[in-house]
């Protein structure tokens, strides 16, 4: 348990930290509805989609977030941007908790979201200037300084904005008097990024953005990213199942597994020398490319059932290295060798 | 070298429309040897599905085939009667699709239709057509398979439901597989396990695949030979190692370049500006031209065919000497 509180503290609190999560958890009740429960005599259920979460992201850094389906790491996007209002814990952003501050607006318009989904996060019937535009109505921004004199300049600002955002994702102005469906996948998750980028925020989170694209247009919106960060000093919390587009992508990785990270490690360590038997798995199941002729051990078995999660490690059913204490102990995301991991195997150097 | 399985020779697809006809797929030629695995990639919209469905002849109406010719061994297959196509489909020609849930009737048990297809293409008795559904679940690594017989669809997971898939697919002890994008629904750690399967499944019942998928990492792991394609037509074929490390199509090449790497570091992807463009609107030349980073005067007017290069051929006029010479 020392070893847990000195990570925490080791790995907490940072002089530029901007984001910083603690405890974070999100139960969802999934109970049928209560004349089922009673009639057909079953408990309430719930699911712990998000368990005790905890990470900190440091200004103008990306922090990846990768498991397979169902781990939970969406509801995490979700936790942060305050479209779920979590069970426990607390999201804190540059320095004030996102869920008790008196002034939520003022920290959402710093934080925005860019979904998986091209096609279904943007409104058909808009115009993409409409759609550009919506954040900065939203937010106010027309009122600007100095306030502008008429309803009329204030259009003409939103429009050169619009035209300025599009600009910076690779879109041309004469764009934006167009219709979502008259753009491909690729640029239609531009049109979502320049959404984003339009009250200027300094963080964004982004859930799978280049999972619904073809390789070569995931290569350009990647690419894109990557270069509004280092032009404006974004910070990403990057959400994937691809482990090559988090490598690419990401400073930090965290690796979830049925709710909870198992491990967390600067990218280089991680995939140098992944810890957590889950990671190690994961590595190992990506196809290899250029056919070095690395020897690959076969997975074994399935996520479980996250109504149903094994005690002890979640893990454990599929671990070639547990023992007794996986069974009944659930592992606590310690600090070892200066990587943050969850496994008993690893702190009892068995591994 | 073995008469080819399947041959697949000029094939058109053609989509007619209100505004004139939409050809999907152009002038498709290939073939597969007896056992060999051959994988079709491309991106969304390529044409590769398409070409899977054109073999096992179910393409979506009003699709059709408009040119060409399919033989499956040696016999033409592309103008047969619906129900010997039937018949051919299942026995002969086995498919897996990408949706495992969607391929199962979610009405009847895993057992009913796997006892069903046995029984349609192989006479035997029901007890005897249980065992071998039994046996075929086992194959496929299905624990307790006796058992999982009699559950429906819906008790299985997604890994398990594609595993009770290729155990369809097999169950008529077919020479041809077509796989369109079997992994693509699942998770890493459960594609790695699928493609394992399907590969050992395939070298141990004698089949042949034509595995269809936007995966080059799939197809890196699996294929003898790979077929890239691009806007309906066949860009690139050659054995996987000489497409992967030394592609010869400048469209095959962006593709490699703008997969993310797992073990290099590049502050940028190599990127195909662009987008691949659609049925009505397929540039005149080479359907690359606008996007490709050495397209020269000879591109934007005639179509390239394939032209040997190194030891892959690619539709490409950087590999015909003589225009380079003059250019």
């Amino acid at each position: 348990m020392l070893a847990a509180r000195a990570g925490a503290a080791g790995g907490g609190v940072t002089a530029a930290a901007l984001v910083e999560v603690e405890g974070l958890a999100k139960t969802f009740d999934v109970s049928l509805p209560w004349l089922n429960r009673v009639a057909e005599r079953k408990q309430r259920q719930f699911v712990h989609a998000v368990d005790d979460v905890a990470f900190t992201i440091a200004r103008g850094r990306t922090l990846a977030l990768v498991g397979e389906s169902g781990c939970g790491k969406s509801t995490v996007a979700r936790l942060l941007v305050g479209l779920y209002a979590p069970t426990r814990g607390r999201v804190i952003f540059d320095g004030v908790d996102a869920a008790t501050t008196r002034r939520p607006a003022a920290i959402r318009r710093r934080m925005q979201m860019i979904f998986q989904d091209p096609y279904a996060s943007l409104n058909p019937r808009w115009k993409v200037k409409d759609i550009v535009a919506e954040p900065l109505r939203e937010h106010g921004f027309a009122g600007g300084v100095p306030p502008a004199a008429s309803a009329r300049e204030s259009r003409q600002r939103i429009d050169a904005r619009v035209e300025e955002l599009l600009a910076s994702v690779g879109l041309a102005a004469a764009d934006a008097e167009k219709f979502p469906h008259q753009f491909s996948g690729g640029q239609r998750q531009r049109i979502s990024i320049a959404r984003a980028l339009a009250t200027e925020p300094e963080f964004l989170v982004c859930d799978e953005p280049t999972s619904a694209l073809d390789v070569s247009v995931q290569a350009q919106v990647l690419n894109i990213m990557k270069e509004l960060q280092a032009r404006s000093g974004l910070t990403y919390l990057f959400i994937s199942h691809n482990l090559a587009v988090v490598r690419h992508v990401g400073d930090e990785v965290g690796v979830m597994y049925l709710g909870r990270i198992v491990e967390l490690a600067g990218k280089a360590l991680l995939f140098a020398r992944p810890r957590h038997p889950y990671t190690r798995m994961l590595l190992d199941a990506i196809p290899d490319i250029h056919m070095s002729g690395r020897a690959r051990t076969p997975v074994q078995g399935e996520v479980p059932n996250p109504l149903q999660p094994p005690p002890g490690c979640a893990f454990h059913p599929r671990c070639p290295h547990a023992n007794e204490r996986c069974r009944v102990e659930r592992p606590a995301l310690l600090a070892i060798d200066g990587v943050r991991v969850a496994c008993h195997a690893v702190e009892e150097r068995r591994i | 070298m073995a008469a080819p399985l399947l041959e697949v020779e000029h094939l058109r697809v053609e989509f007619p429309g209100r505004r004139g006809r939409l050809v999907a797929l152009d002038d498709v030629s290939f073939s597969i040897a007896p056992g060999e695995i051959l994988g079709v990639v491309g991106e969304s919209g390529a044409g590769k599905s398409l070409t899977g469905a054109a073999i096992i002849g179910l393409l979506d109406p009003p699709g059709r085939i408009a040119g060409g010719e399919i033989r499956f061994e040696g016999a033409r297959i592309d103008q047969l009667p619906y129900e010997d196509m039937r018949k051919l489909r299942g026995r002969r020609i086995g498919a897996i699709f990408q949706d495992p849930l969607t391929s199962l009737d979610p009405l009847y048990t895993v057992g009913q239709q796997l006892v069903e297809t046995i029984r349609t293409h192989v006479e035997l008795g029901a007890a005897e057509a249980r065992r071998r559904a039994v046996r075929l679940l086992q194959e496929t690594g299905i624990p307790a398979a006796e058992e999982r017989l009699d559950h429906y669809p819906h008790q299985f997971s997604g890994g398990m439901r594609q595993r009770v898939v290729i155990a369809l697919a097999l169950a008529g002890e077919p020479r041809l597989i077509v796989a369109d994008e079997p992994t693509t629904a699942l998770d890493v750690s459960i594609q790695a396990q699928i493609i394992a399967l399907l590969k050992r499944l395939c070298r141990e019942h004698g089949a042949a695949v034509m595995l269809v998928t936007h995966d080059m990492g799939v197809i890196a792991e699996t294929c003898d030979r790979v077929a890239v394609m691009y806007a309906g037509r066949i860009v690139e074929v050659g054995p996987v190692a000489a497409v992967i490390h030394a592609p010869a199509h400048p469209y095959t090449a962006g593709l490699m370049g703008s997969i993310p790497a797992m073990d290099e570091d590049r502050p940028r992807l190599l990127q195909i500006d662009g987008a691949m463009p659609r049925l009505n609107a397929i540039p005149s030349g080479c359907a690359f031209h606008p996007r490709c980073p050495h397209a020269f005067a000879p591109c934007t007017s005639a179509r390239p065919e394939l032209l040997a290069a190194g030891a892959t051929h690619a539709a490409c006029w950087l590999h015909a000497p003589a225009l380079r010479a003059a250019a």
